[in-house]
């Protein structure tokens, strides 16, 4: 084989092999794009709806469901997904009155971030509901956050009262010991799963003590909301 | 390995089914050359997602159909495929159809895809899926290698149930959901965290090796 | 015959010199472990003192299962049975007295089955495992069971010697029943509720927690023996009580407040018995003399790291499991030069 000859063979078979994967590249793009397509509206629908079920369930009583964020210490409406921005979701009956707010937290578990979302009566100023949105925690023992009844009873109801001043939660939310519950403001911990909900009443108590302060600056702004 | 029927009157077409090559290309993937059992592959998924029965069937279908879909493209394209660029083009082809499989789960449910989670775009690096497209269906005809992917994918799911199942009812007491033990039942919780896949695994490699020394005497 | 004996003894004591043949009789596997089960049982006693029925039930059923296993596995496997050397009932011993004395016997059962089957017989049985086997066992319990491992019982209570813990007989394969009476550990005090135990307390016992791991100084007296003996590496429990002194009274002085006075971590938890009798395995630990050091020191690095900034309050068992796993590279790492060759055993050109 002589010298030309051999670069024209390494020429065409350099070209064959750019042909094929740029071919086959395009089929596969053009597969994706697709499926993405086909499947985008209904993945999206499945998330909020269980977003939606989520916060149905965090707030009792409500019937419809106002999208705002916060910015600050400003709340403005807002329609559809926000991406990066901290969202409050409030549930309003079927008078249009407000009857609770619902709040995204998360903190550090024993696995992995612990996220939930919590119903916030501003009447009564109390957790009303609450819900495990995602969690890692080790099953049959950290995942008891999410299922154990006796543990998940305390968010029925839960103190967090502001203070006086209004700047910060009278009694920050606190975990003790199974039974050993005294005061409305502590979570009634689970027995074998200390560091779980330890760490559900910690981020609880970190994000009532800044959100909550924030939300009652706009306590004016919820009630002419609920007269609309 | 053949297939046993009582029923007479399609005795002819059973054996005729039971010793034609199709039948074996098929049947081989089942025990013989089971993929996890025998051939060892694919224990990411194996060892990750076959902590319930549920899950292990879903991630053995969901692997079965990449399987299935890149053994056909990539046997149908197998006289078009430079051989410098073979793999990286195999690669395309699975990661594409795993990418659609990830799309199809997420839009199937929201349960299912937080369960099997990352082990789905994982599936791209199972070596069985790697492995057959590289050894069969760059070699055979799509037809025997639709039966290779099917095969070795029924074997596959075969093998997630076999660990699945147990894990589940050790761990968890029930099987597919549905509880098998009184409520006082202690859960295992070792078996369905990943220390349990490893030693079902291993004891289910036990006793196929038994099986097969069995055999062999 | 005679004669020469006497001559021997003659020179024996004179000059300590001997003619062959210079037999002596060796000290076997079975004299060792025969032994450290005489060191192991006045705590095991005190245990059974303490904690009562459901102790001793529990010694019994770990070290029956322990014995079993080994039996049937030595049999399933054609070899020689094993259980005239006395390691399974150390074994048994051991995993039994790590244990919280309320625990199911069927979970001991199961875990005797797992130490000496996982944690020995898959190696090759003695002298190739890698891991304490009684350690391998009580790792699966705890991962398995964690909530029936971590719920103690009260030590002295006034019933002990007439009733069985509840929890102790549980069918198998049933979930426990937690008794009204379950107490903290002092270690799970302190992580928890920031609740200090007093040192003597811990060391002479008065306390909550695993069967043998509650009497400092009876586990102290044990190794003692079988150091005289020289059946046992002191340097092991002496560097890993070391390194943990050391460390935790740096963080005390440091910081008071927030780290735990440094008897206090010498004295509770399972430290003293992993130290003397668990992390001195002639197996898992390494061979060479610095080896035993860092050995020593990394184990009691980890108790120390575990305990303060972990999820757990206890970690000496995962401490000494890590030890053993890195036993046979510090071993390769500091193995003597020989003469004439390179540190790592090739022939030097000369």
């Amino acid at each position: 084989m002589s010298e030309a000859q051999k670069n024209t063979t390494e020429a065409t078979n350099s070209r064959k092999m750019l042909v094929t994967m740029v071919g086959i590249g395009t089929i596969c793009a053009l597969l994706i794009v697709l499926s993405f397509q086909t499947t985008l509206p209904r993945i999206e629908k499945l998330k909020a709806e269980a977003l939606e079920k989520a916060i149905f369930k965090v707030i009792p009583g409500m019937v419809s469901k106002k999208t705002f964020q916060l910015e600050g210490d400003k709340l403005k409406e807002v329609t559809g997904k926000v991406k990066d921005a901290k969202l409050v979701y409030a549930g309003f009956d079927k008078d249009g009155k407000l009857v609770g707010l619902a709040i995204e937290a998360s903190g550090m578990g024993f696995a992995d971030a612990i996220k939930v979302i919590y119903g916030y009566d501003p009447h009564k100023e109390k957790i009303v509901g609450f819900y495990v949105l995602e969690s890692k925690e080790t099953p049959g023992l950290g995942d008891k956050i999410e299922k154990d009844a006796s543990f998940l009873a305390n968010f029925d109801s839960l103190d967090v009262a502001l203070s006086e001043d209004k700047n910060s939660v009278k009694n920050p939310v606190t975990t003790v010991k199974h039974g050993k519950k005294k005061n409305g403001y502590e979570v009634d911990g689970i027995t074998g799963a200390t560091i779980s909900s330890r760490a559900v009443g910690n981020l609880l108590k970190n994000s009532t003590g800044e959100t909550l302060p924030q939300l009652y600056k706009n306590k004016d702004f919820f009630e002419a909301k609920s007269q609309q | 390995m053949s297939i046993q029927t009582t029923n007479k009157a399609n005795e002819g077409f059973w054996d005729k089914l039971a010793s034609s090559p199709s039948t074996d290309e098929y049947m081989k993937g089942l025990f013989r050359e089971n993929p996890v059992f025998v051939q060892v592959l694919g224990m990411c998924s194996t060892l990750a997602v076959s902590n319930t029965a549920l899950n292990g069937l879903a991630m053995g279908l969901a692997t079965t159909f990449v399987l299935l879909m890149s053994n056909i493209l990539i046997a149908s394209l197998r006289n078009v495929i430079p051989k410098q660029v073979r793999i990286a083009s195999y690669l395309l082809i699975i990661a594409t159809f795993v990418t659609m499989t990830d799309y199809a789960i997420q839009a199937i449910s929201v349960e299912l895809s937080k369960a099997l989670g990352a082990f789905i775009a994982l599936i791209v690096v199972n070596c069985q899926i790697l492995g057959r497209a590289e050894a069969f269906a760059s070699k055979n005809t799509v037809w025997r290698s639709i039966l290779d992917a099917l095969g070795m994918g029924t074997g596959f799911i075969i093998a997630l149930l076999c660990l699945g199942t147990v894990r589940e009812l050790l761990g968890n007491g029930s099987i597919f959901g549905i509880p098998v033990f009184p409520d006082s039942f202690q859960e295992w919780v070792i078996m369905i965290l990943p220390p349990g896949g490893f030693f079902m695994l291993a004891i289910w490699l036990m006793v196929f090796n038994a099986m097969k020394q069995r055999k062999a005497v | 015959m005679q004669g020469k004996s006497q001559i021997q003894n003659v020179f024996k004591k004179t000059l300590n010199i001997s003619t062959s043949p210079h037999l002596v009789r060796g000290i076997g596997t079975n004299d060792i472990m025969r032994n450290v089960v005489w060191a192991l049982l006045p705590t095991a006693l005190y245990a059974v003192y303490a904690f009562g029925l459901s102790a001793l039930l529990l010694l019994v059923t770990s070290t029956v299962a322990c014995v079993l296993t080994e039996h049937f596995l030595a049999k399933k496997s054609k070899q020689p049975s094993t259980i005239s050397d006395w390691s399974a009932v150390i074994t048994g011993l051991l995993l039994g007295l790590t244990l919280p004395p309320n625990f199911p016997l069927w979970m001991a059962f199961l875990g005797g089955i797992v130490s000496i089957a996982l944690g020995k017989f898959v190696f090759g049985g003695l002298g190739y495992n890698v891991f304490n086997p009684a350690l391998v066992g009580r790792a699966f319990l705890q991962a398995a069971f964690p909530v029936a491992i971590t719920t103690w019982f009260p030590v002295f209570s006034p019933d002990r010697f007439s009733s069985v813990s509840v929890a102790t007989s549980t069918l198998p394969l049933m979930e426990p029943a937690t008794d009204g009476f379950t107490g903290a550990t002092p270690l799970s005090a302190f992580k928890f509720d920031h609740i200090s135990t007093d040192t003597y307390d811990l060391a002479m016992g008065f306390i909550t927690g695993s069967t043998g791991e509650t009497c400092a100084v009876l586990i102290i007296l044990g190794g003692i023996y079988l150091a005289v003996r020289k059946m046992l590496n002191w340097h092991i429990p002496v560097s890993i009580l070391a390194t943990v002194y050391v460390l935790t009274a740096l963080l005390h002085f440091s910081n008071p407040e927030k780290y735990p006075t440094p008897e206090f971590m010498l004295f509770s938890g399972g430290l003293m018995l992993g130290a003397v009798f668990m992390a001195t395995d002639m197996v898992g630990s390494p061979i060479t003399t610095a080896g035993v050091w860092i050995y020593g020191a990394l184990i009691g690095a980890l108790v120390v790291v575990i305990r303060l900034w972990g999820g757990l309050p206890e970690g000496v068992m995962y401490a000494i499991l890590l030890g053993n796993a890195v036993s046979p590279h510090l071993d390769n790492l500091i193995r003597p030069r020989v003469y004439g060759t390179g540190n790592r055993g090739e022939k030097v050109r000369g």
